[in-house]
């Protein structure tokens, strides 16, 4: 069995992929994760996750060009520099 | 108690004897130094061939543990003794060492290493408790330190026994070593040990008399040391 090993660094932050442990049975995994992912104190919690209850998902259909929906090639740059000039101004301006 | 030979009076292994000398003491503390320091040695020789990645790393990480907690209990002997616990890991002779020949073993099928494991694991679990209820109490805190991490280590050992408990090679390599793992103990805890493997009190491998591979493996483990004596690295 494959299990994902999920790390954890510090109390309350988010799980990070770490990579992977192949094992017999869970309680080998829990052995052996330990040793590879914690024996230098460098995490605070791991998550084993069999590698066949992870649900992925990898492919995107985009058979009409959905681009139109995407905000990137919409510069708002020069907008934003016009409308910090118009703040500027009334605030000194009054 | 129907141990072999159990003639102490007090209850914990002869090892909490208010009475003890300093040279006693420091005797314990070396017999338990040498285990640790000889069984990580051993184990550490199968870094890079373990059965898989995984296990490697495992038992790899294991054998460097067994190897800290020598490096402590060198330290509590060596104030004993007036020296550091360098000299005492390395510069006696390999008469001198006070480990069980169970840990000497140069064993190279891993049936009978992870048995070696197992069987150790369960003996030092006896010795650790005893120690824990000692009067010496510097030595006490230190078993309880110990044992907190030798906790994954008999939850790493326990596994392997379990999954290979009816695996022939590895029921006949327990048989094979458990003279060896009674003489890691006093012959009072040994009824305990066996209660708790499943197996009977048979007359133990003594500590003291020493295996020819202790030799050899004392010749590679100073052989640096030795190479530029006085030398700090």
């Amino acid at each position: 069995m494959i299990f994902e090993v999920f790390r954890q660094e510090k109390k309350g932050q988010a799980f990070a992929h770490a990579g992977s442990v192949e094992a017999p049975d869970a309680a080998f995994a829990d052995a052996w994760a330990r040793e590879q992912y914690g024996r230098r104190g460098e995490s605070e919690a791991l998550w084993l996750v069999p590698r066949t209850s992870i649900h992925a998902i990898t492919e995107w259909a985009d058979e009409f060009d959905l681009k139109y929906r995407r905000v990137d090639g919409y510069s708002i740059k020069s907008r934003l520099a016009e409308a910090r000039e118009r703040a500027s101004a009334k605030s000194s301006g009054a | 108690m129907s141990g072999v030979g159990s003639t102490e009076p007090q209850g914990h292994a002869g090892l909490a004897g208010v009475s003890r000398t300093k040279a006693e003491r420091a005797q314990q503390l070396l017999s338990l130094a040498d285990d640790e320091l000889i069984l990580g040695w051993r184990d550490s020789e199968w870094t890079g061939i373990a059965p898989t990645l995984e296990e490697d790393v495992a038992f790899s990480s294991i054998a460097q543990n067994e190897i800290g907690h020598a490096r402590a209990l060198y330290e509590l002997a060596a104030v004993e003794l007036g020296t550091d616990a360098d000299a005492l890991a390395f510069d006696r002779a390999p008469d001198d060492y006070r480990c069980a020949p169970l840990v000497e073993l140069h064993l190279l099928e891993w049936a009978h290493t992870i048995a070696r494991r197992y069987l150790y694991e369960e003996a030092d679990r006896v010795r650790i408790e005893a120690l824990m209820r000692s009067d010496d109490t510097e030595l006490a805190g230190l078993a309880a330190k110990i044992d907190r991490e030798e906790t994954y280590h008999r939850l790493h050992a326990e596994l392997w026994a379990a999954r290979l408990r009816d695996e022939p090679r590895f029921r006949s390599a327990v048989e094979e070593l458990w003279p060896y793992a009674l003489g890691v103990l006093e012959p009072e805890l040994r009824p305990e040990l066996a209660r708790r493997v499943g197996l009977e009190v048979v007359p133990a491998q003594e500590r003291g008399a020493h295996t020819p591979e202790l030799a050899e493996l004392w010749d590679e483990m100073t052989e640096v040391r030795r190479s530029i004596p006085g030398a700090q690295w």
